[in-house]
């Protein structure tokens, strides 16, 4: 039978299938970060159960770390334990650790592809929903909990059944002022919210040929506001030229020997899957959330939906409800929004490729009066990159704060939040309620979109920017 | 972990849909709870469930959310809508449920990390279709609420009127909730199989071990 590249790393990765179908599945490598991992060690102290295979795991904190400032009294009590816990406990294990003063330090899911340590055809996992983003590279890479945290870094196994698979495939060339993100956010609202549970989602056609590595992370790290664990999308040249000399990617033959297998990893002529979809990428424009959950997406050019146009009883409360919590009507043109707040970074578009669009935008432009905007690079070696091509200079020109790296404003989190009733032009991945603090109104869009609403001070269509 | 054999208790309705791990457990700006700071510990979380939805900025209760009008504050078991437990991994949203004394969801779906965290902690999410948790909502959304009877042995639901719903489960879960099983302890028994893999891949695949971080 035919298989899809799911099933493909799959099987080279089973150990034993219990009765139920439940496998033990061989898990490669994992990446751990400060926030979800301390549980995860306590609990290997008190079984006394050793780390089976230090050498697995990528660490680095980013979750509760500060990015104004990195000044030991700019850390406050509790994010300082788990920095300082993370610390020791790569130390105690022999794990290695890119500490916060490390220049490559950032947010694991953008530190891992960086270093090389993501690689196609591996199982991949983090206490982390957006693990989805390495399937980027062809690895089945999926988020898990503390507790599987800990069994994955006691016996380097899990105990899994398959997802079931969808494929969806987008037909390109993307417009102009289009990106990867649109892409997301428009098939999350084809699909659904919950639309992926269950299932891993592969990406396919032209349109994914074409983007760049950033842009099938972005659109990975995105399949799971879709409710799927995983994204996958086939290596290619691409893959490996991004992949070929970072710095803990493979060498000389172990290197040819690995291309030689990546190129096999596709999926087979012939191969079902459980669920298909299209889109049609040539006719997408600039996509943004209106609501309180990724689905909740229209085109730039659209206006607020209405709840009586809903599909059904439930999906017209959940709109109601989100429009109230969002204090939208329904039909004001979503260019007629005013923000307060623009966050650009983030696992999901804080990357060199993100900052530029958002750079090429704002250049020799101010922000609006009475908006807030920040940067805040991926890691600090996109935060160097960005800077040696002077986009700091540019947005900081325009009136940006240029941040440290880590995961800052994506939610409410010990540093960063908006306030009560503020609305946020966000390149994040979650609009939930109160998610980037209590009160918080969230609108999802692209780096570009995001540096445009600035520019305004409304949500705007980049492409009318010119 | 607790095992899970059968529980009855009055069920609190959340009629929601898509709550997320950010609405059961929401980020350090919104919590009374701080992670990292002393009395954090994954057993001492339940004041942190639905916090933003439950206490106000100064932590007093808002009377109008139903964990904390009696009796569903006494709730053992949630009775939700589609997709609960979407969005983030956070295992602390299945920490925070148990901490406020939740034992049980009843859903027609759930987020999938969600799902598989609460089978590894003591928490069975029960799922049953629309239209039996739709009929489940209206009977136990009555003043002074109403008991249901959650049985995992015998995979079933038992309504206040009596009607029973027969739930699917994974039988690997299933059998570690009714036992409380120790997953790590029982792979660890594995240790040979696991072993032999790991040599058989490394001939396979010699450049993962090959390459990676310095050790």
């Amino acid at each position: 039978m035919p298989r899809t590249l799911q099933q493909m790393i799959w099987d080279d990765h089973v150990i034993d299938t219990y009765p139920d179908g439940t496998c033990l599945l061989a898990v490669d490598r994992q990446m751990i970060y400060e926030g979800t991992s301390f549980q995860a060690f306590e609990a290997l102290k008190i079984s006394k159960r050793p780390v089976r295979r230090p050498a697995a795991t990528l660490a680095t904190p980013d979750h509760m770390v500060p990015t104004h400032d990195r000044s030991p009294q700019a850390m406050r009590s509790g994010s300082r334990h788990l920095v300082e816990a993370l610390d020791r406990n790569c130390r105690d294990h022999g794990i290695f650790h890119i500490p916060l003063e490390d220049r490559r330090q950032g947010i694991v899911h953008v530190v891992g592809p960086e270093q090389g340590f993501t690689l196609p055809g591996l199982v991949l996992v983090c206490a982390d929903s957006h693990t989805s983003t390495h399937g980027a590279f062809g690895a089945l890479a999926f988020g898990i909990g503390t507790t599987e945290l800990e069994h994955v870094l006691a016996t380097q196994t899990l105990t899994q059944r398959p997802s079931r698979s969808m494929r969806v495939t987008v037909d390109g060339p993307l417009a102009p002022g289009v990106f990867a993100k649109d892409l997301a956010l428009a098939m999350i609202a084809e699909i659904g919210a919950s639309g992926g549970n269950g299932h891993a989602i592969e990406f396919a056609g032209s349109a994914i040929d074409a983007l760049s590595m950033e842009g099938r992370m972005t659109l990975c790290n995105m399949a799971v506001e879709a409710g799927s664990r995983s994204g996958l999308v086939a290596p290619d040249e691409t893959t490996f030229a991004y992949l070929d000399g970072r710095p803990f990617a493979p060498v000389g033959t172990a290197w040819d020997q690995a291309v030689a297998y990546w190129r096999t990893l596709r999926t087979e002529d012939g191969a079902t899957f459980d669920a298909e979809h299209r889109l049609d990428g040539t006719a997408l424009g600039p996509q943004v959330t209106w609501g309180t959950s990724p689905e909740h997406t229209v085109g730039v050019d659209r206006a607020v939906p209405d709840p009586d146009d809903a599909p059904d009883a439930q999906t017209a409360d959940a709109w109601r409800r989100a429009l109230e919590y969002m204090d939208l009507r329904p039909g004001t043109a979503m260019a007629d929004v005013a923000v307060d707040r623009v966050f650009i970074g983030t696992c999901t578009n804080g990357r060199l490729e993100d900052i530029r669009a958002a750079a090429a935008v704002v250049r020799g432009r101010r922000i609006a009066p009475g908006v807030h905007a920040m940067v805040t690079p991926g890691s600090g070696l996109v935060r160097e990159a960005a800077e040696r091509e002077g986009l700091d200079v540019v947005l900081r020109d325009a009136g940006f704060e240029w941040r440290l790296p880590g995961c800052s404003m994506c939610f409410g989190g010990a540093y960063d939040s908006v306030g009560d009733g503020q609305r946020c032009a966000s390149t994040s991945n979650r609009n939930f309620e109160n998610r980037q603090g209590r009160g918080a109104r969230t609108h999802l869009m692209s780096p570009a979109m995001a540096a445009a609403a600035a520019v305004t001070g409304r949500i705007t269509d980049v492409r009318e920017l010119g | 972990m607790q095992p899970f054999v059968t529980l009855t208790s009055v069920a609190a309705p959340l009629a929601i849909a898509n709550i997320n791990t950010d609405d059961i457990f929401p980020a350090p700006a919104t919590s009374p709870i701080k992670l990292g700071r002393a009395g954090a510990s994954r057993d001492e979380l339940g004041k942190n469930a639905f916090a933003v939805w439950r206490w106000n900025a100064d932590e007093t209760p808002r009377p109008e959310f139903v964990l904390n009008q009696p009796p569903f504050d006494q709730a053992a078991i949630l009775v939700t809508l589609d997709n609960f437990g979407c969005g983030s991994s956070r295992e602390m949203a299945v920490w925070t449920l148990l901490g406020t004394g939740i034992r049980c969801i009843i859903a027609p779906s759930f987020g999938d990390i969600f799902y598989g965290n609460c089978c590894k902690n003591g928490l069975l999410p029960v799922r049953l279709g629309g239209e039996d948790v739709a009929a489940l909502l209206a009977l136990v959304d009555v003043p002074g609420g109403a008991l249901v009877t959650v049985d995992l042995t015998a995979q079933q639901v038992t309504g206040p009127d009596d009607s029973v719903h027969r739930f699917e489960i994974e039988p690997y879960h299933r059998t570690m909730l009714l036992a409380g099983l120790d997953e790590i302890a029982a792979t660890l028994q594995r240790a040979d199989a696991i072993e032999h893999f790991e040599q058989d891949y490394d001939r396979r695949r010699p450049w993962v071990a090959a390459s990676g971080p310095p050790t």
